[in-house]
């Protein structure tokens, strides 16, 4: 009977697992376009958008999730859940925000909203299978946050592709991103005009193991 | 007048302290308005441990820090990631090597980093 009941638990454990979805995480620095790239892969396997995106840092402050996204490249199939995350930032100052023509009261409660979201998506790294980290090609890549993050998943061996967003503008610097981590992939996109999607698709289906 | 001070802590100094008490440690020292420069290297699970505990301590008057930590080779910093990854050994006794510049965003303003030089601004402003 024992036998019996424990085996229909590991039956009933291996279809668990092999049902149990990737989590894909969107990580990196306010502003870099993680929300836009969550976005575009919404729209372009759902039909609908995922977050709100603004010009304003830190406008995504919690933890968004899209469950069961599959999306496919050259005749494969990957299905995923996926988590656009806060930008993780070392300082957040409230009047930051006043220079955005927000109020005051607003801008304390934005600012107090984004620690605790930076507080969240570093304690959802561990959760992550696969992450995707965006940055903004047109700032510096060699910013502490980044290396931060990066190294924190490579010490959690989490698998990693750098989204290099907003190649359409011209300061945009590709190479400058990859020259500051050789031992990642990456891929420049442009998440607002589609530009270069397809790899980025495709890059997704190599880093998942 | 408004005194800037640079504290230097040798790496023996924290070497046989935990990670929580590490990251208080520094942490403390940058939220006074110290700037730290610290001997070594943090490990990337107490980097983020640092910046989870700034996001914690967010106030009005405390607004965050900067920190930036540098490679002892003279090659870009992004080798160092590169040397973490190949170095489980840096990864779980920490790294000795090259040093970190920890302070308080009220007075750093943003550290500029690339291949070759390292730029500290400051908010300070310059008697004229």
């Amino acid at each position: 009977m024992i036998k019996a009941i424990k085996g229909f638990l590991q039956k009933f454990s291996i279809i668990f697992k092999s049902k149990k979805q990737i989590r894909l995480g969107l990580y990196g620095p306010p502003n870099a376009g993680k929300s836009s790239i969550a976005n575009k892969i919404c729209t372009d396997w759902l039909g609908e958008e995922m977050s709100t995106i603004s010009a304003i840092p830190h406008e995504t402050r919690e933890i968004k999730i899209k469950e069961k996204l599959t999306i496919k490249a050259n005749g494969k199939e990957l299905s995923f859940n996926l988590y656009d995350t806060p930008g993780i930032a070392t300082r957040i100052d409230y009047e930051d925000f006043l220079k955005h023509k927000m109020k005051r009261t607003e801008a304390k409660k934005r600012a107090k909203e984004a620690t605790k979201g930076v507080i969240d998506a570093i304690k959802w790294l561990d959760n992550m299978d696969c992450v995707l980290v965006v940055l903004d090609s047109t700032q510096n890549p060699y910013s502490q946050v980044n290396i931060t993050i990066i190294g924190n998943l490579a010490a959690r061996d989490i698998p990693v592709l750098i989204i290099a967003n907003k190649m359409d503008l011209k300061k945009s610097n590709i190479k400058k991103v990859q020259a500051a981590f050789p031992q990642y992939p990456v891929v420049g996109v442009s998440a607002l005009k589609g530009d270069n999607i397809n790899k980025m698709y495709e890059e997704i289906f190599k880093i998942v193991k | 007048m408004k005194t800037l001070t640079l504290e230097f802590i040798p790496y023996g100094e924290i070497e046989n302290l935990s990670s929580e008490d590490r990251i208080d440690k520094l942490f403390k020292l940058a939220k006074e308005e110290n700037i730290v420069l610290l001997q070594g290297k943090l490990k990337p699970n107490e980097e983020i441990m640092l910046i989870q505990k700034t996001m914690e301590n967010i106030s009005r008057k405390f607004r965050g820090i900067e920190i930036c930590s540098i490679d002892e080779d003279k090659k870009e910093s992004a080798m160092a990631l590169n040397k973490m990854k190949k170095s489980f050994v840096n990864l779980i006794l920490g790294n000795r090597k090259g040093f970190t510049i920890i302070g308080p965003a009220s007075v750093i303003r943003e550290i500029k980093r690339d291949p070759k030089k390292i730029q500290l601004l400051t908010n300070i402003k310059r008697n004229k």
